[in-house]
């Protein structure tokens, strides 16, 4: 079965598995992560790059097809988020941004206002920008109009791996978003994973539990497989569930009462 | 949020299986919020001028030491040495004095560090929210002010006059740095002066109310032991090794993304068993003394504490590397602060 390429402001990429760089216990196990899951967009927040210093320097070790994704960790209003992602321009990070607005930090949910009005300021600035929301079908609409190159909604509260908590939600961004969408955060698990690309996700983006793994390289690759495995069997149409066994039909029997069995 | 005395409760328990067993939560929970990272940070004693004479502290008003405030071009000094070891969070800290170190004096000082450094605290004396604001705005992120106790008597006791004995007016100072756009704010206890439960139990009150009124900020937490100063003893901690894990790791369970801060004052042993804990902030190649990087030579020295891990930073990034920890020189990249 063939598949169309996951297209982001005009790009193409044949993985649809995206990988956050945080929390790894060393720069080896994120590009041996990297290598193994074949992840051709990889995010990395602004605040953790050191440019002076090339061994602790993160950039260092994303191989040079890979997409750079910036993101604004940090960042509690829009004003500020705008201000990261020009600093990660000038710094020389590109212009492909994360847009992640968070002003809790006990549960460190996404302030969808803010992201959207950030989203407006880049987009119109040339960036491509992928704002990470609570999803929510209005947030995704205004983010549409502000020239969002992806919604990424989020699984469940971020780093706490727990699936798909808010899935009916995301399923209605799917069915009426033209963007693509990127399932991001709270994805613990490479059959999550699955599970968002078989409801018709076009990509997911894990950090947490790959970086937190005993052996990452390891797990990502089983997402990566996940991601594949489970946008297949999205194309190829999943066989109906039947919900329950066809022995009588205790409603509506009484409709064939009459008919005289012969 | 536990009652008093489910607190009190954990806190006596003291079989090795309910330490061990608190200890592994508390590790699992650290390491899926903050993975395996941990942030370092660097001391800067500007002055140690001080107005307050607060029993425990060796910069205290009434002890004869040399009193020094440093000028722009030795904290420069203090502050190339500092980055050129690789630190690139910054700690200034000064006596509390109004008089001596005013907020011009701070923000001068702000302005110079942002040369060198991506994230820039300030453990000083308690302002207002428009002295903060201006601080924010010159470049300063993070706050640091500890109540040191939350037991009003034993706080009376101990802070015997200057602006510090003031209870109320420091116990609101987080509120004042969070309204005025702080975007770390550090809180504390110094462990030894009351009974650890209570001012655990207060510490943790007084973070939850933070947390309702500024969700924003992020918060970090410390768990200072009463040292000994120049090897005298101005106060005793009696809260022993089992007593300050079991702190560390409850601290944990109750608040999973706040930061936890551990200075030199804690022994290498110590400090490295904690970090698998808890533990999500550490300082590195610390002196605690005004002057004590580039300045003074180790004789003429007072410092505030006598530090007990004396590793150099590149010893320090080499052990956290040993233990399959990334040391992290920035998380945060200076931006333009603004309301």
């Amino acid at each position: 079965m063939t598949d169309t390429p996951l297209v982001i402001a005009g790009k193409t990429f044949t993985s649809r598995f995206l990988l956050g760089t945080g929390k790894f216990k060393n720069k080896k196990d994120l590009s041996d992560s990297i290598a193994a899951c074949g992840s051709e967009i990889v995010t990395v927040a602004l605040r953790r790059i050191d440019l002076e210093r090339h061994e602790e320097n993160i950039i260092e070790y994303i191989p040079a097809h890979v997409t750079l994704l910036t993101n604004t960790s940090g960042a509690r209003n829009a004003q500020e988020a705008v201000r990261i992602a020009r600093l990660a321009k000038a710094s020389g990070c590109g212009n492909w941004v994360k847009i992640e607005v968070i002003n809790d930090s006990k549960y460190l949910l996404p302030d969808n206002q803010e992201t959207v009005k950030a989203t407006e300021i880049l987009a119109a600035e040339g960036f491509v920008v992928l704002p990470y929301i609570s999803p929510d079908l209005y947030t995704a609409r205004a983010l549409v109009k502000a020239g969002a190159a992806t919604v990424m909604p989020l699984g469940s509260f971020i780093g706490s791996n727990q699936g798909l908590k808010t899935k009916e939600f995301i399923q209605v961004l799917i069915n009426e978003i033209d963007l693509p969408i990127v399932v991001d955060a709270g994805i613990g698990a490479p059959s999550q994973a699955a599970e968002a690309m078989e409801m018709g996700a076009d990509a997911v983006l894990v950090n947490t539990a790959v970086a937190t793994a005993q052996n990452p390289a390891v797990i990502a690759r089983a997402f990566a497989l996940a991601v594949e495995s489970g946008r297949l069997a999205y194309l190829s149409g999943l066989p109906l569930q039947q919900l329950m066994a066809k022995a009588s039909s205790p409603l509506t029997g009484f409709l064939y009462d009459d008919i005289p069995a012969n | 949020m536990m009652t008093f005395q489910q607190i009190k409760n954990i806190l006596s328990d003291t079989r090795p299986e309910s330490v061990e067993q608190l200890a592994q939560e508390a590790a699992q929970l650290t390491r899926r919020q903050f993975g395996r990272a941990i942030s370092l940070y660097g001391p800067l004693y500007l002055s140690n001028f001080c107005s307050s004479h607060c029993t425990y502290c060796g910069f205290h008003s009434q002890n004869k030491i040399q009193r020094i405030k440093l000028e722009p071009e030795q904290y420069r000094k203090e502050m190339q040495f500092i980055h050129a070891q690789g630190i690139r969070n910054i700690l200034m800290l000064t006596g509390e004095s109004y008089k001596h170190t005013p907020v011009s004096y701070l923000k001068e000082a702000a302005a110079i560090a942002s040369e060198y450094f991506q994230g820039i605290a300030l453990e000083v004396h308690p302002m207002e929210t428009g002295e903060y604001k201006e601080l924010f705005a010159a470049g300063v992120d993070g706050i640091a002010v500890y109540q040191e106790t939350y037991d009003r008597d034993r706080y009376a006791q101990v802070h015997l006059s200057g602006y510090k004995k003031d209870y109320d007016f420091r116990h609101a100072t987080p509120r004042r740095a969070a309204e005025a756009g702080m975007r770390q704010i550090s809180l504390g206890i110094l462990l030894g002066l009351s009974d650890p439960a209570q001012d655990v139990f207060a510490l943790y009150q007084h973070l939850t109310e933070l947390e309702r009124s500024f969700p924003g900020v992020e918060y970090s937490v410390s768990f200072p032991r009463l040292r000994t100063v120049k090897a005298e003893t101005l106060a005793i901690c009696d809260v022993d090794d089992v007593q300050f894990v079991k702190i560390i790791a409850l601290t944990r369970l109750l608040f999973p993304r706040v930061g936890i801060n551990l200075s030199t004052r804690e022994e290498p042993n110590l400090r490295d068993h904690l970090l698998e804990i808890g533990i999500t902030r550490m300082s590195a190649g610390s002196n605690t003394s005004v002057g004590g990087y580039t300045l003074l030579e180790e004789k003429e020295q007072d410092p505030q504490f006598d530090i007990k891990d004396e590793r150099s930073v590149a010893q320090i990034v080499k052990l956290l590397k040993a233990k399959n920890f990334d040391p992290v020189f920035t998380d945060w990249r200076h931006i333009e602060n603004s309301l």
